[in-house]
Order: structure tokens, then C-alpha cells, then sequence
């Protein structure tokens, strides 16, 4: 019994480990700017299509969705409000970070993988550069302020789905649309909005590094870390959003 | 007396290292002084390459005791370890360069990243002047713009060669320098182990389970007149500088001279021998 429930024990811990000492490497010199930028772009910029194109998607299908429900009770008008309040809190963070893992966490996870089975990491501390500071640091610096930035980005995306959709589809004017829209949203939901692409960056960042840099046996072991990392990381965006939303609806009552 | 006056660069004093709970290395003690030459063989899984990884403190020992350059770094902390790692030059079995730098940039990486761990600030000039300069030592200044996919693996293993000299190490490492080339490309690399070490007479550790290798780099030295590799004869203060290790199931079960090895009838270190019986 206790030998099934020691290797995952185990595994927390080593995450929680690496997790602390790339975090007190954000006030620790040498910083790797050039690195971080480069992630930046890699994470924030490389994945901006993709989040946009789901992000007006995901937008005008809520549209479409909430109009159908809300003609039952004749509110077809207050589609702005509710497309605004679950892009704002919940879908635009969520998808956005969906889609930053499967697309980014992977990317960490094989690529620190095929540089821990090509010895890579080791040559990396044996010629004097410390593979967190160097590697996992400016990844977690990086999806920590690309997300946020790419959810805002896909929620405005979202709300001109929205937009698109109220006015061709549901006879709905925009400025009826953008007025219930903006009119629904206070600042919790903004804050809620904000913190959980923050902690669902960190929690990217951090899986895909981790299970990267625990990568074993070869090519075969840098894929399995790849589909951890991403399973994990998606996993956890899940009951993450789901804590957060508790504490948010349990401050605000 | 007089051998204690030597400094030791390397010296075990009975390491253990545990892999969950297999035993990787088993109550290993030895010792390497300046300017010696230690060929370390043994079958695949025997320990050796661990051995040098708990040299280099990327690996540390379960107990017992490793000093380099006299400093006990079995609990030094990773930051301070880095300045002993600045000290070593080490090649790594497939090379081990960073597929995402040039050959430049893999070459200069140590004499960049040194800086933090002693101190010292080279100018752009001086690091790109000594990069060449390594990489013309294994002949390779053609590729400084290549990147590491781009080579065969015999010019990776030279490129990791370069990268491993550059920062003029007291100590070179390597980790199965000849492991999946072909002989022709496995002798170009030996000779150019023996021309690293005679040149600069730096302390070399070879780790190989090519007997031909270990041979070859036992009694063959590089004459910087000539500038060609020749056989060093009978000259008893080169063979006795040069020793021979070999690891089996984590023991250490092997040390000594050339001609000591020739004697064993163990089956196991039989196969190390030059004299096939």
C-alpha cells in the first residue's frame, strides 16, 4: 500500500521543489533576459492566431447558445451581459490556457525532455549555467505574463464573436449589445478573469518543465513527458478554475 | 615522499552512489594526480560514467567522500560547485552541444557563462580569437555558423572536444569519446584526446569499453615538433603517469598499470587486455 501512494508523493514533492527554486530565482542574479523575451515570443506571441480564432468562436457559439435559452423567457436582448460574464470569468481564461498547454506545456515538456536524454541539462550544469535559472525561470516568467495578456485578447476577441453574431442573427444593435455587455461586468469578474490565467500560467510552465526535466529512456521517454505534461497541466486548469471560482462567488456573498 | 608533494586532482575515497536501490557505484576509493592519464573501462552499466558524473557533482555520492582539486564537494551546494565545474572540461557521450546554438556559440558557451562562476569578464575579441583557436585545434573552423544537427557525429564529438578545451581546464573528462562511430573517426578522436592532453599536459580521465583506445592513448604521445602522434616507447615516466581502471557491476575491480592489467586471467578484465588470448 504505502509503496502505490510513495511515487506520487514523491513526484509532488520534486514539483514542489523545482517550483520554489525557480521562483526564488525571480530575485536571484544571473537573469537570462534574452531567454525570456525569447519565450515570450515563442509562448505569447507564437500562440496569439490560435487564441484569437477560438476566442471568436467560442464568443459567437455562446451567442448563438444563450440566445436560443434566453428567447424562452423573451430576454434575448441580455445576450451581451451573459456572453460578457462567462468569456470574462471562465471561458476566455480557460480555453486560452487549454490551448497555451497543449500548444506551449508540450513544447517545454519535449523540449527540455530531448535535452535531458541528449545529456544536454547535464552539460548545461557542467559548463556552469544552472538549468533552472537558464531554462525554467524565463519559461515561468514568460507564460506568467503572456497568458493574462492572451486571455484579455481572446475575451475582447470573444465578445466581437458575440457581437457579430447578436447583430446579423438576432436582430440585436450593437449598442444594445455592448451596453449590456459592459454594463454586466464588475470588477471581481475582472480580477477573477486575471488571477486565474496568472496561476494557470504558472501551473503550464511549471508541469511542463518539471516533467521535461524528469524525462528517462530515451525518445520513447521524451513523448510520454509530452503527454503527461499536457494531461496534467489540463487536468489541473480544471480544478483550479473550479477553486477559484468558489473562493471569488464565496468572497462576493 | 615525493608523490605526496603532487597535487591530487581527483580522489574518491569510498563513494557510493544508489539509483532508488540499485547500487550504481559500490565503495569506490582512488585517486588521480596532476598530469596523470586514468583509462576507465568496464561493460555498459558498470558504474564508470556515473563515476564521472559524481566527479563533475552533477551526481551526488549516497556516502563516502569525492575531492577535486583537493575540495570535498560531496555536500557543497550547487552555486559553489560551479566554480570547481569551471575548472573541468568534460565531453559528454553523444557530444552533448546544445542543438539550439551554433558551433560558435556551443564553443564560447563556457567562456561566457564562466564569468559567473569566477569572475572573470572576457572581451567579445578574446572569446571569439580563443573559439577559433579551439576549434582549429580539432580542425573544424569551417563550421562556426553550423549547428550542431547539421554535423556527422565524429565533427559533434570534435565540436565537444573544442567546447570541452577552450576554457583551459585543469581536468578533462570523457565520457565514451569513440561510442557509436567508426574506427577511422574513433582514431581521429583519440588522437585528438592525446594531443589535448600532451599539449597543455592537462590531468585526462577517459572513460571507454574500447580496449583499443585505452591502448592507444597508453602508449602513444603527440610530438608538438612534429605536430604528428608517435609511439612513446619505453619511457618509463610517461607509462607510469598513465593507469589503468576498470569498473564491473559498480566495483572498482581493477587499477594499475598497463602491464599489470596484461597479467590478470579474470575473464572479465581479460576482455580490456591489448594482448587478445
Amino acid at each position: 500500500m504505502l509503496d502505490l501512494v510513495k511515487p506520487p508523493v514523491l513526484a509532488l514533492q520534486d514539483f514542489f521543489y523545482l517550483t520554489g527554486r525557480a521562483l526564488r530565482n525571480l530575485f536571484r542574479s544571473p537573469h537570462y533576459t534574452d531567454d525570456i523575451f525569447l519565450q515570450m515570443d515563442i509562448i505569447g506571441v507564437g500562440s496569439l492566431p490560435i487564441v484569437v480564432l477560438t476566442g471568436f468562436f467560442s464568443g459567437a457559439v455562446m451567442a448563438l447558445q444563450m440566445a436560443r435559452a434566453l428567447s424562452t423567457y423573451g430576454a434575448t436582448g441580455q445576450v451581451g451581459q451573459i456572453v460578457a460574464i462567462t468569456l470574462v470569468r471562465e471561458l476566455g481564461p480557460v480555453l486560452s490556457a487549454l490551448l497555451v498547454a497543449g500548444r506551449n506545456g508540450s513544447g517545454i515538456a519535449s523540449e527540455l525532455g530531448s535535452m535531458k536524454v541528449t545529456e544536454q541539462i547535464d552539460a548545461m550544469r557542467a559548463l556552469g549555467t544552472d538549468p533552472i535559472q537558464k531554462l525554467v525561470t524565463p519559461r515561468l516568467i514568460a507564460t506568467s505574463i503572456m497568458l493574462p495578456f492572451l486571455t484579455v485578447i481572446s475575451d475582447f476577441v470573444g465578445l466581437i464573436g458575440g457581437y457579430v453574431i447578436a447583430t446579423t442573427m438576432l436582430n440585436i444593435t450593437g449598442s444594445q449589445y455592448w451596453n449590456t455587455a459592459y454594463k454586466a461586468l464588475v470588477w471581481s469578474d475582472v480580477a477573477q478573469g486575471l488571477l486565474k490565467p496568472f496561476l494557470f500560467a504558472m501551473v503550464i510552465a511549471m508541469v511542463g518543465c518539471f516533467y521535461g526535466l524528469r524525462t528517462s529512456g530515451g525518445t520513447q521517454g521524451v513523448g510520454r513527458a509530452t503527454t503527461q505534461a499536457v494531461v496534467v497541466a489540463s487536468v489541473w486548469i480544471f480544478v483550479i478554475t473550479l477553486f477559484v471560482t468558489r473562493i471569488f462567488v464565496w468572497v462576493s456573498t | 615522499m615525493a608523490e605526496n608533494l603532487i597535487e591530487s586532482v581527483l580522489r574518491f575515497e569510498n563513494v557510493t552512489v544508489r539509483f532508488d536501490e540499485v547500487l550504481a557505484i559500490d565503495d569506490v576509493s582512488f585517486e588521480i594526480k596532476k598530469g596523470e592519464t586514468r583509462i576507465v573501462f568496464g561493460a555498459a552499466g558498470s558504474g564508470k560514467s556515473v563515476m564521472l558524473k559524481v566527479a563533475l557533482g552533477l551526481q551526488r555520492a549516497a556516502s563516502g567522500h569525492a575531492y577535486v582539486f583537493g575540495q570535498d564537494i560531496t555536500s557543497l551546494p550547487e552555486a559553489a560547485l560551479f566554480a570547481i565545474r569551471a575548472k573541468i572540461g568534460v565531453l559528454f557521450q553523444e557530444g552533448g552541444l546544445f542543438d539550439s546554438l551554433t558551433v560558435e556559440e556551443n564553443v564560447a558557451y563556457p567562456l561566457i557563462y564562466r564569468k559567473q562562476a569566477v569572475k572573470e569578464t572576457l572581451s567579445r575579441e578574446e572569446i571569439s580569437k580563443r573559439v577559433l583557436e579551439a576549434l582549429r585545434f580539432v580542425e573544424l573552423e569551417h563550421t562556426l555558423t553550423k549547428f550542431p544537427s547539421e554535423l556527422s557525429g565524429g565533427m559533434r564529438r570534435r565540436v565537444g572536444i573544442a567546447r570541452a578545451a577552450v576554457a583551459q581546464p585543469a581536468l578533462m573528462l570523457y565520457d565514451s569519446p569513440t561510442a557509436g562511430l567508426d574506427p577511422i573517426t574513433a582514431n581521429t578522436i583519440i588522437h585528438l584526446i592525446i594531443k589535448a592532453r600532451d599539449t597543455t599536459n592537462t590531468t585526462t580521465v577517459i572513460v571507454t569499453h574500447r580496449y583499443q583506445d585505452g591502448h592507444l592513448i597508453a602508449n602513444f604521445r603527440y610530438n608538438p615538433e612534429s605536430g604528428n602522434i608517435e609511439h612513446a616507447g619505453r619511457d618509463a615516466s610517461f607509462h607510469e603517469r598513465t593507469k589503468f581502471m576498470v569498473f564491473h557491476e559498480g566495483h572498482l575491480v581493477f587499477l594499475g598499470t598497463e602491464q599489470e592489467l596484461e597479467r590478470q586471467t579474470d575473464p572479465y578484465i581479460s576482455k580490456f587486455k591489448a594482448v587478445r588470448t
